[in-house]
Parts: structure tokens; C-alpha cells; sequence
């Protein structure tokens, strides 16, 4: 049974961010969801202070082995999900982690207060793939962003908080390194790599918003080195994720030195991954050689 | 009724040509019965994304008919081959894998539950989108309501389906009308045409429209109903990757602002729940 800063969890894999509803997953396929529930903790969809109607479409494209998006980031607001969408993740049988982002200190703080303040959420996932409205920096770009900000937020609760790391840096660790130095208990990454792609019959951008986030295993080898460069030059666990869609997947991240492994885009192509590769996991079926 | 949690292997019962299309038969053992206008994800057991590349998403298909079958139920699709994922469903043959998620989405209401003063239905079909309004068809049949089918295509090869799925000893459906453009069968123009003629009537006020086809022709079917105050459902359709809530890919704009998830609040949609059916 892993360890996640002192939470006790029934096996190593969780949801990656915003890829899994599962208060309507829970709807469309009822109360089964919660009794074969695909991850040993649930991380929610990223909220922000105010409410995010998300992106025009269109907000999706298949690419080779994966798939781009830019949905941007549609949620209830802060409020929103405290009185709505919380008392129903409440329900799920694991440890609740709730993702947040902002644009400023004081909306980032008040965001973790609240939230580390209900006894619903084991712990807070930073969401800094974002800009400081003052500095116009992507905060999770640039290191010393990443620790002035967690510098404000560490005092604020006892409550975990884990870092997403953005992949879209020359240097993720010297990121990852600041985090720790703020005082962040884990790092996740990586976070969707930033991409486009032409629809070659019109030759406009696939996506409306022009661009987006690569995820799937395309990104796989990617995130694979950007976890063992992470976890090279930090003590704090760390989650990994990208493109993993099987127990052999899984095996690599937590071989590179990841406590907890994330799915995220393979739960779209199969609803119960999660499961899955925890089971390909626990009974070693990755253990054949993936040489030829 | 929800949907069995997970994706289920399913076997190819038998995939057929019909016209420019194919007739595309799943045996389900283990799903419920799917409701009209409901879909499912399908992808298949090999081919499908394990050596890299494309097809990789499972794909969102709409559900014509079923059927009891020795073992569970028969689900029939109608599928054209328009890209990688297509492709590979067109090419499957009887007996191999394929992964299943469903049924999913909301179904059709019957003409009383969307409007009590309604007595019957229109069916509005247009090119491949005629699959759900075939097993609406039978559903009001089976309940007894009154209703007209439209049928509208653009040529012979792009009718496929319409034997198998509105003709009955090799003869249409009497209830059946048709329009295609280049003339072929029923009236030469678009299916609209005949929809204009109907809503023209006396008691066009006291039926239900239900619609699935081409974007265009469904925004023509919206704006033609809302004009002559008339109730529509509209089966649509979206980019989807997952099919049950979870990737917010299928994004619908709503009248008052924001956006509907056409996998979980849809595929039937009222049409005066969106501002206008979007289409190129």
C-alpha cells in the first residue's frame, strides 16, 4: 500500500487532472463506478475563483497516438464546487485531492484556504500552468515564480500540496527544485505538452483556440524523462503521468522514482484503466520484455 | 438506466455493404437494451491504437437497430468510412473484437412528453443520420403514435440503409417519404422540402419533430420548426473522446451562454436548448 505524504492509499494509480467527471461518470454509470472505483484517490478538475464556461470548440483533435485539447478549464468556480460539486465527491470511496489555479497570490491563497479548510479533501494540487497577472509570467515556468508563490501558500494549511509541473520548460527540475525549496510536498508531471495541429482540408488550426496540450502515449517518452530528472534532484514524491495506459507503462514511471502513477487520456478509450493498470501492475503481467 | 461500467468485448455478428455505407452488427451479451438516439464508443480489440498511430480514440456511433439475439441482444450501426477510425470498423469482419462502451447519451421523448398536446411525430432523416430515427421509428409504431418519415439523400450510393432499415418485404415503409438531389427516388430537392410542406398543414401544431442528419439540414430542420412554432429534437453530433462526461471535448453552446456536453446532456437535444445547430 503506497504512502502519499502520510496518506495511506490501496495501490499506486490515480486520475490525472480534468480527465475524469466523476460525479457525472457516476450518473451515466451508476453506483458501480463507486464500488469498482478505478483510482486509489480522485484529483478533480482544476477550479478557479470565478466560474469557466471553458473554450468555443472546436476543443479536441485525434493526432497519432493521442490526442490535443484545449478546453479550458470549464468549472463552477470556487464557490460553486464547495457547495456543489464537494458534498458529492465526498461520496467517492478514496482520498480526495482538489486541483486549483489563479492569477494572483490573493486569489491563490484564498483558493487554498477554503478549500484545505474542508475535512472532505486530503489534499491540494497546484494548478501553475497559468500567468501572474502582475509579473505576466507562466508562473510553473519560471522558477522563481514557483517558489515566491508557494512561499505565500505553505503557511496556509498543513494539508499536502503537490506542484504540476508544467513540461513545456528547457529545465523542469530547476522548477520542481524552487517548488520544494517553497515548501510543496510532491511534484506531478508532466502536464499536457503544448501543440497544434492543420486540418488539412481547410488548413485552419484544428482547434479554435489555435493551439493546445498534447496528451497520450506520444507524449510518454517525454514525461518519462522529465520524471527522472525531476526525481534526481528532489526528496519530495512525485506523481507521475503521460500516455501511461498499461501496468508496463506504469512499471517505467515508478521505476524512474514515481511514488503514485496518473492516467489520464486512456481512461477516455477505456473508462476502467485505472483498475486495469493497477491490476497489470500488482500482478506483474509488465514484467515481459518490451525490447522487440 | 445507466450503462454497464466499462468498456466489454463484443463480437462482429456481421458487417455489410449497403450502398456507400455499412450495415455493422455487434452481439452485445452483457448490455441492456439501448434506448432510441442513445450511442456507444467503439474501437477495435486489434488495430486500434496498441502499435501507435491512428485510429487511437474510440469512436461515438449511433445506434439503429436491435434485436433479440441467441445470446443477448444484436446492435446495428450504420457506418460510413470517412477517416482512420471508420475505416477500420468498415473493414472488421464477423467474429473479430470490438470494445464497447455503452449505451450512452439521453434517448428521444415521446411527442406527449416534450408537448402533451401532441398527438404524433416527423421523422427528419438525412444521409447516414437516418440510423436512430430507424429504431425511433419502431418505438412509436410498437407505442401506437401517429407519424410521417422523411428521408432526404443526396444520391443512390448515399442512401445506404434505407432497405434494410425502413423497408419491409422489399417494399418502403408506407409511412416513408423520400426527396433526394440528384432525383433518383421520391422528390428531387432536399428533405426540408417536404418538412416546409408538412409544417404548412393544419395540425402540424400538434406533432413532435425529431431529426437527425447533416448539420446543415439539422440547423434547417431547427429554424424551420422554431419558425412555425413547432417542438424538435435533434440527435447531434460532436467531437468526442470519451463519451461519458470525462474529457469536455463535445462542447455544445447553449442560448444563455456556456456550453452543454453533448455526450452527457445529448445527443437529443431540443432544439430551442441551443442557439443554432453549427455548421460549416
Amino acid at each position: 500500500m503506497p504512502d502519499f505524504c502520510g496518506i495511506q492509499l490501496e495501490h499506486p494509480v490515480i486520475n490525472a487532472s480534468g480527465t475524469y467527471d466523476a460525479i457525472v461518470a457516476r450518473k451515466v454509470f451508476g453506483d458501480e463506478l463507486l464500488e469498482d472505483f478505478p483510482f486509489s484517490a480522485f484529483v478533480s478538475k482544476t477550479i478557479t475563483p470565478e466560474p469557466r464556461a471553458g473554450n468555443e470548440p472546436r476543443r479536441i483533435w485525434e493526432t497519432p497516438a493521442g490526442m490535443l485539447n484545449s478546453i479550458g478549464l470549464p468549472n463552477k468556480g470556487l464557490e460553486g464546487f464547495l457547495a456543489e460539486d464537494l458534498p458529492q465527491l465526498a461520496d467517492l470511496p478514496v482520498p480526495l485531492i482538489v486541483s486549483v489555479m489563479a492569477t494572483n497570490r490573493e486569489d491563490f491563497s484564498r483558493m487554498v484556504a477554503d478549500v484545505a479548510a474542508r475535512d472532505e479533501v486530503a489534499a491540494i494540487e497546484l494548478n501553475v500552468s497559468c500567468p501572474n497577472v502582475h509579473s505576466g509570467l507562466i508562473v510553473g515556468e519560471n522558477p522563481a515564480e514557483t517558489e515566491a508563490l508557494l512561499k505565500v501558500l505553505r503557511p496556509l494549511t498543513e494539508k499536502p500540496l503537490i506542484v504540476k509541473l508544467t513540461p513545456n520548460v528547457a529545465a523542469p527540475e530547476v522548477v520542481a527544485v524552487a517548488a520544494e525549496s517553497g515548501g510543496a510536498d510532491a511534484v506531478s508531471l508532466i502536464n499536457t505538452l503544448k501543440a497544434s495541429a492543420i486540418d488539412p482540408a481547410t488548413r485552419a488550426p484544428a482547434l479554435a483556440a489555435g493551439h493546445g496540450g498534447l496528451s497520450g502515449p506520444a507524449v510518454r517518452p517525454i514525461a518519462l524523462q522529465q520524471l527522472r530528472v525531476v526525481t534526481a534532484v528532489t526528496e519530495i514524491p512525485a506523481i507521475g503521468m503521460g500516455g501511461i495506459s498499461s501496468g508496463a507503462d506504469a512499471a517505467e514511471f515508478l521505476a524512474a522514482g514515481a511514488t503514485l502513477v496518473a492516467v489520464g487520456t486512456e481512461s477516455f478509450r477505456d473508462p476502467k484503466a485505472g483498475s486495469r493498470i493497477a491490476n497489470e501492475l500488482e500482478t506483474g503481467v509488465y514484467q515481459r520484455s518490451l525490447r522487440i | 438506466m445507466t450503462a454497464p461500467f466499462g468498456r466489454r468485448l463484443c463480437e462482429v455478428a456481421a458487417n455489410q455493404a449497403t450502398g456507400g455505407y455499412r450495415i455493422f452488427s455487434l452481439l452485445d451479451r452483457e448490455g441492456p437494451e439501448p434506448e432510441p438516439g442513445q450511442f456507444y464508443m467503439l474501437a477495435s480489440e486489434e488495430g486500434w491504437g496498441e502499435g501507435g498511430g491512428r485510429p487511437f480514440l474510440p469512436r461515438a456511433i449511433s445506434v439503429a437497430e436491435t434485436a433479440p439475439a441467441k445470446e443477448g441482444i444484436r446492435l446495428d450501426f450504420l457506418i460510413e468510412g470517412v477517416g482512420p477510425g471508420t475505416d477500420r470498423l468498415c473493414e472488421l469482419e464477423a467474429g473479430e473484437g470490438v470494445w464497447v462502451t455503452g449505451p450512452l447519451g439521453n434517448s428521444f421523448a415521446t411527442p406527449k412528453q416534450v408537448n402533451p398536446v401532441a398527438a404524433g411525430a416527423i421523422l427528419v432523416g438525412g444521409g447516414i443520420g437516418i440510423a436512430p430515427m430507424a429504431i425511433w421509428r419502431r418505438h412509436l409504431v410498437e407505442k401506437g403514435i401517429p407519424l410521417r418519415v422523411l428521408l432526404g439523400f443526396r444520391n443512390e450510393e448515399h442512401s445506404g440503409g434505407l432497405d434494410e432499415l425502413f423497408c419491409s418485404g422489399g417494399t418502403l415503409c408506407p409511412d416513408v417519404g423520400l426527396a433526394t438531389e440528384d432525383g433518383h427516388a421520391g422528390h428531387q430537392g432536399y428533405v426540408t422540402d417536404l418538412l416546409v410542406m408538412m409544417l404548412a398543414g393544419d395540425d402540424a401544431a400538434s406533432a413532435v419533430v425529431y431529426s437527425c442528419g447533416p448539420p446543415a439540414m439539422l440547423e434547417a430542420v431547427r429554424a424551420l420548426c422554431s419558425e412555425h412554432g413547432v417542438a424538435c429534437e435533434l440527435a447531434m453530433e460532436s467531437p468526442m473522446a470519451c463519451g461519458f462526461g470525462a474529457c469536455f471535448g463535445c462542447a455544445v453552446p447553449k442560448p444563455e451562454g456556456g456550453y452543454m456536453r453533448l455526450c452527457v446532456d445529448g445527443p437529443v437535444v431540443r432544439g430551442d436548448a441551443i442557439a443554432e445547430v453549427a455548421h460549416a
